[in-house]
């Protein structure tokens, strides 16, 4: 096969097995003398359980435990169920007391040996409860709000300030105040939570969904009061994620504890409706944003101040005012983040938690500010470019953001945009063009590979990744090929398995930014230690060659200059004790931490054709310009920035929890009434990468991909609406009665 | 969901006599909505009884029109030529309807039959007096912004779901039903009910008859028709209102008009007597919005869905205009 280049549009890996269906996802896997937990829910959002009554459950066939707070084995790292100080470790329901916090929480598991009769058994169970006044979540809440106390990632603080607000809102010719609202969404990937859990002794066995297979083996230990190495986690496919299989939810003891409770292996599968509350959601949010600006365009002020909901026994923030600090060279400038309690489940981070609804804030903002002062909104941004990071003080370690703006502009038309608001109209149809930036921090871990070069020329690769279906699995074989200079069939992959070295979750864009780069420095290693054998060893045509002259070409070690001077890697290992050479790596990041800003950045444009008559909105066109360092596989690349703009159709125009307020329940827990978009909602979308080069970064010079399509989506399509219509849209998702002239 | 015995009938009298032989049996024909309906635990038959193999699959024409089998799919009734070329609005409603894989399945019987969207109605854990009668309407108060704003009352305020049953009402199709006691046709739109006290009961058809076929009348003047359907996404989402709108004009003058609309009421919603008014009228917006406003008038809005009394008028007036 033809050596494959990085950047190569290569296809999975694992692509034949998913569309044959002989990929096993977790829910798959079956195991002998398994039985079925199906979940019992609560119906109340606060109270206590004052009776459970299994009778006529225990009365059905086959029903062989019903697991709850009565009689579930007690668990001996309970001290540890609190709110951590990452964002994968919340507070869980694992059935150790009475109390409810939210409607729609786990209260029980009846165990039965089909799931029919574990499904029918869980519909008889009677629960009476004492019930408590309901605190409603956002926008109802009357509720103080309360500074949280921290955000999410360790490095963000809750609050900031630099220079004077007062004082540049006093020097704006214009300012601007707005409100937007974003409502509860669930993240609701299209594989459900499943967990098939069997213990052998005091070992402990899970097949199980997790963006983090380290962390959850970690996380599970724990709770158990147990240590690490008794707890394996296996993840070979997931059906999605989007932040809900991240953190470590109440399924992940559950199953265990059922399986410990019967002696037998227990899967568990949740329902749909089950992953609205129990597996996270995404806070709804109330944010204010002022800003001020002189009369030609030069930003003096803008406080962003969000206001969050968590739920009654947790404490996560939606970190919204942090991109805020620093997009845009603003001198004087304030974040504040509260939150409200309320009987909800956990919220959690969601695609882009914090960047997506804060960045529809901000840039809605800006475009208004823009429009205000009467210059067009991309030249406005530009006026207001920041070349260093304005919150850190640093250099950007690249930044091409004002290419992705010149390119998308330019392939977009957007010189063609009408100046007015509501200037085009097509039959029943006003169009109009949005845009807006977007961009996503570079997150890094830790993360440890380990690449063995085999004496028959291929590579084994091993590290305890996992594959959210985005192609990582894919793409750890590009990274560790290309430095070896093989092809990436060449390499096999041992990964989605805790037996294997620890690696990162894959949330916040971490994954090849992480484990790639612990990937890349295991191969350097690797390659290192066979070119010092190579110029150490008398017998090869390398012997004495500079290490810095030698390169990895096809499977062969030779001269830069003198490609014809070298050998191939197995003849080289043959003369060398015929062993493999191998090295594992633990990469994290290093000075550049502390001496650079490090972020993705992109521009996103939108048309729109709105029938305000039927307050019907249709994407017509949407273009998604990024920068975002090497793109490993541009195939996979592209699909996670047009994964991530359909996501911002869907929060744009679509998604909400719709809650009944008098009990704090989720009315619409399915996927007819929880609406994403369908494929005949995306129109002409297209994607487009700009060369950029940044050996700052990480050792894999790759900038994370995964969230940066959501973020400035939202936004290009609010601004697109108010071009079209002239009227703003403050408060997601737009729907038909918002849009109705 | 419990389990339940499983039978099938070969013939429409083996249908009758199994459907009689048990209480609590449910006939099945597609299962898009009544499995989703025992999964969710809404209905909980004892038996079902499969019809899903009657021969009461042909579409063929007869002496005044054209009669559907009541098993025959959605997706064979919307690309059957002689529906496409005579009854285009059906044909256009069926497929506005659910997805290719839904519209495999279902059924002209089961869509006829299919049960409201209500949130609370699925869930049973609320209040629902459709589902429970008695136990009061969760809708009401709560989240209702799919929910009727025609023709509710105290006890329900749900809406019929379906898009072909608004096509039917402006087509004046007939439902023929077979009984223990014999056959009977009703007009479509005299089978379905408005919920007054008894919200439980979707329509007039008794749990041991089967609908056997649904005929369509040929009209006198077939003028021009349209299916206009707003929703919340561009397809696979139920009508937040839709308008099945049928005009034939002569000279700028109409001459025969029916204008049925969805979404608003707990079944499809037709003022004979605001067709009539139209006729002899000119074709022309003014006279559109008229009738728009005669139709909704009396509409009762609830906390979420006040914008479908604006909405159901635009969309009348536009369809009315498509056709005109
Ligand atoms: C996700 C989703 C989206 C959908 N979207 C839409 C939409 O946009 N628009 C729309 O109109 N519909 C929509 N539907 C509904 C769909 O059209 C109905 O589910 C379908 O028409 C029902 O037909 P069926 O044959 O499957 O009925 P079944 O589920 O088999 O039966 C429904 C009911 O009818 C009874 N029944 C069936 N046939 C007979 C008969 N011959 N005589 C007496 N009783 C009978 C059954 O006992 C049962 O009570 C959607 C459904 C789903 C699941
Ligand atoms: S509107 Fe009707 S179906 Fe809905 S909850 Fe009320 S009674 Fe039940």
């Amino acid at each position: 096969m033809a050596k494959k280049l990085i950047g190569d549009p290569i296809d999975r890996i694992d692509g034949t097995q998913k569309v044959t269906g002989s990929a096993r996802y977790s829910a798959d896997v079956k195991r002998p003398g398994l039985v079925h937990g199906v979940l019992v829910m609560s119906t109340v959002a606060n109270g206590t359980i004052q009776t459970l009554d299994t009778t006529e459950t225990l009365r059905l066939p086959g029903i062989l435990a019903v697991m709850s707070h009565t009689n579930a084995p007690k668990l001996g790292g309970m001290d540890k169920n609190k709110s951590g100080e990452t964002a994968s470790d919340r507070v869980l329901h694992v059935f150790q007391d009475n109390l409810v916090h939210y409607n729609n929480q786990p209260i029980a598991m009846v165990i039965a040996d089909t799931f029919e009769q574990a499904v029918e058994g869980a519909s008889l169970v009677r629960v009476t409860y004492a019930t408590e006044p309901v605190k409603p979540g956002l926008p109802t809440s009357t509720d103080k709000p309360l500074t949280p106390p921290r955000l999410p990632r360790v490095d963000d603080q809750v609050d900031t300030t630099r220079g004077d607000v007062k004082k540049g809102m006093a020097g704006a010719a214009s300012t601007l105040e707005a409100t937007y609202k974003t409502p509860t969404q669930f993240h609701n990937a299209l594989e459900p939570h499943a967990v098939l859990s069997f213990w052998e002794g005091d070992k402990l066995t899970m097949y199980t969904t997790t963006q983090g297979i380290s962390g959850y083996q970690k996380r599970v230990a724990e709770l158990f009061g147990m240590p690490k190495e008794n707890v394996r986690v296996i993840t070979q496919y997931l059906g999605g994620g989007f932040g809900s299989k991240g953190t470590t939810f109440s399924q992940a003891m559950l199953g265990p504890m059922a399986a410990k409770l019967v002696g037998k292996p227990v899967k568990l599968v949740l329902k749909r409706e089950h992953m609205f509350g129990m597996v996270g959601s995404r806070s709804a949010t109330v944010q204010t944003m002022n800003v001020g600006a002189t009369a030609d365009g030069q930003l003096t002020a803008m406080t962003h101040d969000t206001l969050a909901q968590t739920s009654a026994f947790d404490e996560f923030m939606e970190p919204a005012g942090t991109i805020t600090r620093m997009l845009y060279a603003c001198p004087n400038l304030a974040t504040t983040h509260k939150f409200i309690k309320a009987n909800v489940g956990s919220t959690s981070p969601m695609r882009a938690p914090g960047e997506a609804p804060g960045v529809f804030a901000l840039e809605c903002a800006i475009d208004e500010m823009a429009d205000k002062l009467k210059i067009d909104p991309l030249q406005f941004r530009l006026k207001n470019y920041a070349e260093e990071d304005p919150h850190r003080n640093r250099p950007f370690s690249s930044k091409s953001l004002r290419e992705c703006y010149q390119q998308g502009a330019d392939q977009f038309g957007w010189s063609k945009r009408a100046k007015q608001p509501r200037a085009t109209r097509d039959g029943n149809y006003l169009v109009g063009m949005g845009m807006a930036t977007t961009v996503y921090p570079v997150n890094r871990g830790e993360s440890t590979a380990m690449v063995r070069l085999n004496t028959d020329g291929t590579v084994r690769l091993e590290t305890g990744t996992q594959d959210l279906g985005t192609g990582t699995f894919t793409i750890m074989n590009q990274l560790a090929a290309e430095v070896l200079g093989l092809s990436p069939d060449q390499v096999t992959l041992g990964a989605g398995d805790s037996k294997y070295p620890e690696a990162v979750g894959s949330g916040g864009s971490r994954t090849t930014v992480t484990t790639g780069s612990a990937v890349t420095q295991a191969a350097q290693e690797v390659l290192k230690k066979a070119k010092k054998m190579a110029y150490s060893d008398k017998k090869s045509p390398l012997y004495a060659v500079a290490e810095a002259e030698i390169e990895a070409k096809n499977g062969r070690l030779e001269s830069k200059s003198d490609p014809k001077k070298g050998e191939s890697f197995t003849s080289l290992l043959k003369r060398n004790g015929n062993k493999p050479i191998e090295a594992t790596t633990l990469s994290k990041s290093g000075a550049e931490k502390e001496t650079h800003s490090m972020s993705a950045f992109g521009a996103i444009f939108v048309e729109v054709r709105v029938d305000e008559a039927l307050g019907e909105v249709r994407i017509s066109r949407m273009l998604g310009n990024i920068a975002a360092g090497k793109i490993v596989n541009a195939k996979t690349a592209k699909s996670q920035i047009l994964g991530g703009m359909v996501w911002g159709v869907s929060m744009a125009l679509h998604e909400y929890a719709a809650l009944d307020t008098r009990n704090a329940r989720i009315m619409n827990p399915n996927l007819a009434e929880y609406h994403v978009p369908v494929n005949a909602d995306i129109r002409d979308i297209d994607a487009i990468f700009i060369d950029e080069a940044d050996e700052t970064v990480n050792p894999a010079g790759v900038k994370g991909i995964g969230e940066i399509g959501i973020v400035g989506t939202v936004s290009a399509i609010a601004n697109a609406i108010y071009h079209a219509t002239g009227k703003r849209h403050y408060d997601l998702p737009i729907t038909v009665e918002k849009l109705i002239g | 969901m419990k389990s339940f015995d499983y039978v099938q009938a070969s013939q429409p009298a083996d249908a009758l006599r199994l459907i009689g032989a048990a209480p609590s049996s449910r006939f099945i024909a597609g299962g898009t909505n009544l499995v989703d309906l025992i999964k969710y635990e809404v209905e909980n038959p004892g038996t079902l009884v499969d019809i899903s193999q009657l021969p009461l699959t042909k579409i063929e024409k007869t002496a005044t029109g054209i009669r559907i089998g009541a098993l025959a799919r959605n997706s064979d009734v919307a690309a059957n030529k002689l529906i496409a070329s005579q009854f285009p609005l059906l044909s256009e409603a069926l497929l506005a309807g659910a997805s290719p894989q839904l519209r495999n399945m279902a059924t002209m019987g089961g869509n006829l039959l299919q049960r409201t969207r209500c949130n609370y109605f699925y869930d049973p854990s609320q209040p629902c007096n459709k589902r429970a009668p008695g136990s009061g309407c969760g809708a009401i108060g709560g989240y209702n912004r799919i929910h009727a704003i025609l023709g509710a009352s105290p006890q329900c305020i749900a809406t019929n779901p379906s898009d072909m049953n608004v096509a039917l009402s402006a087509l004046d199709a007939v439902v023929q039903i077979s009984g223990p006691n014999g056959n009977r046709s009703v007009p479509v739109i005299d089978f379905h009910r408005l919920p007054g006290d008894t919200p439980q009961k979707d329509s007039v058809l008794e749990p041991d008859e089967l609908i056997v076929a649904i005929d369509l009348p040929t009209p006198k003047n077939a003028g021009k028709s349209h299916y206009l359907k707003v929703r919340d996404r561009a397809s696979y989402a139920f009508a937040i209102i839709s308008v099945a709108a049928r005009l034939a004009v002569d000279g700028g003058v109409i001459r025969e008009a029916r204008l049925a609309l969805g979404g608003v009421a707990h079944k499809p919603w037709r003022l004979v007597a605001v067709e009539n008014q139209l006729i002899g009228k000119p074709a022309t917006d003014a006279t559109f919005q008229a009738a728009a406003r005669q139709l909704l008038a009396g509409a009762q809005p609830h906390e979420h869905n006040a914008f479908k009394i604006k909405l159901a008028q635009s969309a009348i007036v536009r369809a009315l205009q498509t056709v005109a």
